[in-house]
């Protein structure tokens, strides 16, 4: 008969008030776990929208992070077919990848002068077999289908905007963009663009290719030279982008359509070449080849590499925010649990007083006292920790089983409310480990007031 | 041969601010082997004298021999030790630990001491028939009668075949008959295997079987009674 062994009979012992302790160490636990959970969805749910978005890693221009916004073109880089081929042929880097793909920024107005409109608009030049393969990233088998860019199979002038983008250009109606209050319009002389821009759209490309679509609108941009460009886009899509700001300045285009803008005739460049792995977590990996890399085959270029993580700041500020709320929550359930079990173990050892002075003078040490109720408290939290696991994965798979939606931050589109308990081991296990220890903590200080008490006191109580 | 000495020991308790004298310069000496009852009315000290004997208690001055050892030179831990070796307690609310059987609180000493498997089972099982309770070994102690109950005590206290048992008022909780039964048991014990037990009582029965008589009141010993002749060792 060993300590753990008599602290569970004593335990039993005592069942009202022992189950009414497992009881609150149960919800505690679950709380921890469902929240974690439900926190940990929406964490990975973000990492696969800014992965399928942007990659995991991106190569870009040294600077072009900082300061390219301001002028994209500036930070072009050169030779990217060459740096592709070489990303994919490295024997080390090439089994982590699923894409690489160029990408082209650019910043610029975009105006339908039919209406008298315009606005200025960040665009990003993609390639669109690429952006597809990247939008197929599951590695957290998220529920539904993969969409595709809507640019698939698009004409070289296509183009996708922010809905936000379509109400300022007055494109509602032929795009059918919901919320454009009629009254926002306002009436114009349909005067046509400023003639210059006509010709500059007109050298872009001869009349008998422009689109005659009541979508179509002029991009008009700063060219490698610092010169103004103009290239007249048909508007395929007005797409709800999530953020209002991104929403009211977004433009997608073919990257080939935004090189010929930025570079015209001269050899064409990007401002990053998107990396998407298999998995996040070969992330420091895939970085330290990229190193070698740019300081090997790749030398002399002023190359840098950034992480999702750097690209999209709001991931560590969500993700941030989650952590910060869970740890809130834990603390104040570790200190219910503390005071629970504690209060058990207080009105255990007043109970048992006698119990304890004669086991002292039958020859049992202080610390085998201590042992005693100490086991207890580590009893308690173990079964109480598993209990709350059992109920977590019941009340998560409920949940998920449900049916309901929300809409997180950033989506358009409602998503399933899901609570990810089950096949987060290192989470269930943090949990379990740490209300374990606050039981055992718990039960430290009455079990050190029991070791301590005197045997013929103890023996005297009543 | 002497199983305790005792030597000008004090013992005072605090009240509140006033110091009590609970036992006033006691000397006396235990023989080995003897059933010696320590007698007087409520308040007298027995029961302290009964404690410092059993090493459970440290008096305020004076030595303390038990089993040649000077036990007040032990530490916390090296007391428990010693006691668990060589002092058994009789309990008069028989004390026994409700969560164990009665197989297993006469096994606990011997876990305490650390005996082999094997051994504890063979003293177990012989105490148990030595207190005629080896049909009830299973049986808690809220299922067994009080009587019962202390001759559990009573195997539990012999188990380690202590040098010492002592016994403080082991029969105050039971009716005359079943007192008289478990008196008649440890006597038989006692004898059996010879140890020294010592009695705290105010029961003329428990008197009646004394070898040696220790008369206390007012924290001082008043008399002593060899009533049977000490054996040659």
């Amino acid at each position: 008969m060993n300590a753990f062994s008599l602290a569970l009979r004593n335990l039993l012992r005592n069942r009202r008030r022992s189950l009414t302790t497992l009881l609150a160490m149960m919800i505690g636990v679950s709380a921890i776990l469902l929240f974690g959970g439900y926190s940990r969805n929406i964490n990975l749910g973000l990492q696969t929208d800014f992965v399928r978005g942007s990659g995991h890693l991106q190569i870009q221009h040294t600077d072009y992070f900082l300061y390219g916004s301001g002028n994209p073109a500036a930070y072009g880089i050169a030779d990217y077919p060459r740096i592709i081929a070489t990303l994919q042929n490295d024997p080390v880097l090439a089994p982590m990848l699923t894409v690489v793909t160029p990408r082209l920024s650019l910043g610029g107005i975009a105006g339908n002068f039919d209406a008298g409109v315009s606005r200025t608009v960040f665009g990003a030049g993609v390639d669109i077999a690429g952006q597809n393969a990247m939008l197929q990233w599951n590695d957290y088998d998220f529920p539904g289908v993969a969409k595709t860019s809507p640019l698939t199979g698009s004409r070289s002038d296509a183009a996708v905007i922010g809905t936000g983008v379509a109400r300022v250009l007055q494109l509602c109606e032929p795009l059918q963009v919901q919320n454009c209050p009629g009254a926002q319009r306002r009436e114009t002389d349909g005067a046509a663009a400023p003639a210059d821009i006509t010709a500059l759209s007109a050298q872009e490309q001869p009349q008998a290719e422009r689109s005659a679509s009541r979508t179509a609108i002029e991009l008009l941009a700063a060219n490698a030279h610092g010169a103004p460009n103009v290239a007249r886009l048909n508007v395929i899509k007005a797409e709800a982008m999530g953020v209002k700001e991104y929403d009211d300045m977004a433009v997608q285009l073919h990257l080939q359509q935004a090189q010929r803008l930025i570079y015209g005739q001269d050899a064409p460049k990007v401002t990053a070449i998107v990396l998407q792995l298999k998995h996040t977590g070969q992330m420091p990996a895939a970085r330290a080849r990229l190193t070698e890399l740019l300081a090997g085959p790749l030398k002399g270029m002023p190359l840098e590499v950034h992480d999702f993580a750097t690209l999209n700041p709001q991931y560590g500020q969500i993700t941030g925010m989650f952590a910060a709320i869970l740890g809130f929550i834990a603390i104040l359930i570790g200190a219910i649990v503390l005071f629970t079990v504690s209060n058990t173990m207080s009105m255990a050892v007043v109970e048992r007083t006698v119990e304890i002075g004669t086991l002292r003078a039958l020859g049992l040490r202080r610390s085998g006292i201590r042992r005693l109720f100490v086991c207890e408290g580590a009893l308690l939290g173990a079964v109480g920790a598993l209990c709350g696991i059992v109920l977590a994965l019941l009340v998560a798979y409920a949940v998920n089983h449900s049916g309901l939606t929300w809409l997180p931050p950033g989506n358009v589109d409602p998503v399933p409310l899901t609570i990810r308990v089950w096949g987060e081991p290192a989470m269930i296990g943090r949990t379990a480990l740490g209300l374990m220890l606050v039981a055992t903590l718990s039960a430290w200080w009455p079990a050190r007031r029991a070791a301590k008490l005197n045997i013929v006191d103890a023996l005297r109580h009543v | 041969m002497s199983s305790v000495i005792l030597k000008q020991v004090s013992k005072h308790y605090r009240l509140d601010a006033v110091e009590v004298p609970a036992l006033s310069e006691i000397t006396l000496t235990i023989a080995s082997g003897r059933f010696t009852v320590l007698s007087g009315p409520s308040g007298s000290g027995k029961t302290t004298l009964l404690n410092l004997i059993g090493c459970i208690d440290q008096p305020d001055s004076g030595t303390l021999t038990v089993a040649g050892e000077n036990v007040l030179a032990l530490q916390d831990d090296a007391l428990a030790d010693f006691r668990a070796r060589h002092i058994g307690f009789i309990f008069q609310n028989f004390n026994l630990i409700p969560v164990l059987n009665a197989y297993e609180n006469i096994e606990y000493p011997l876990l305490l001491t650390g005996v082999d498997t094997r051994e504890r089972q063979r003293r177990v099982q012989d105490l148990l028939d030595a207190v005629g309770l080896a049909d009830r070994a299973k049986n808690l102690p809220g299922q067994l009668s009080g009587g019962q109950r202390q001759r559990v005590a009573i195997a539990r206290a012999l188990a380690t075949n202590p040098a010492l048992v002592m016994a403080d008022e082991p029969t105050a909780n039971l009716d005359s008959h079943t007192g008289a039964a478990i008196l008649e048991l440890m006597r038989n014990l006692q004898c059996e295997r010879r140890m020294s037990f010592v009695f705290s009582s105010h029961d003329p029965n428990v008197l009646a079987m004394a070898d040696d008589a220790v008369f206390i009141r007012d924290g001082r010993i008043t008399g002593i009674e060899q009533r049977t002749p000490e054996l040659a060792a």
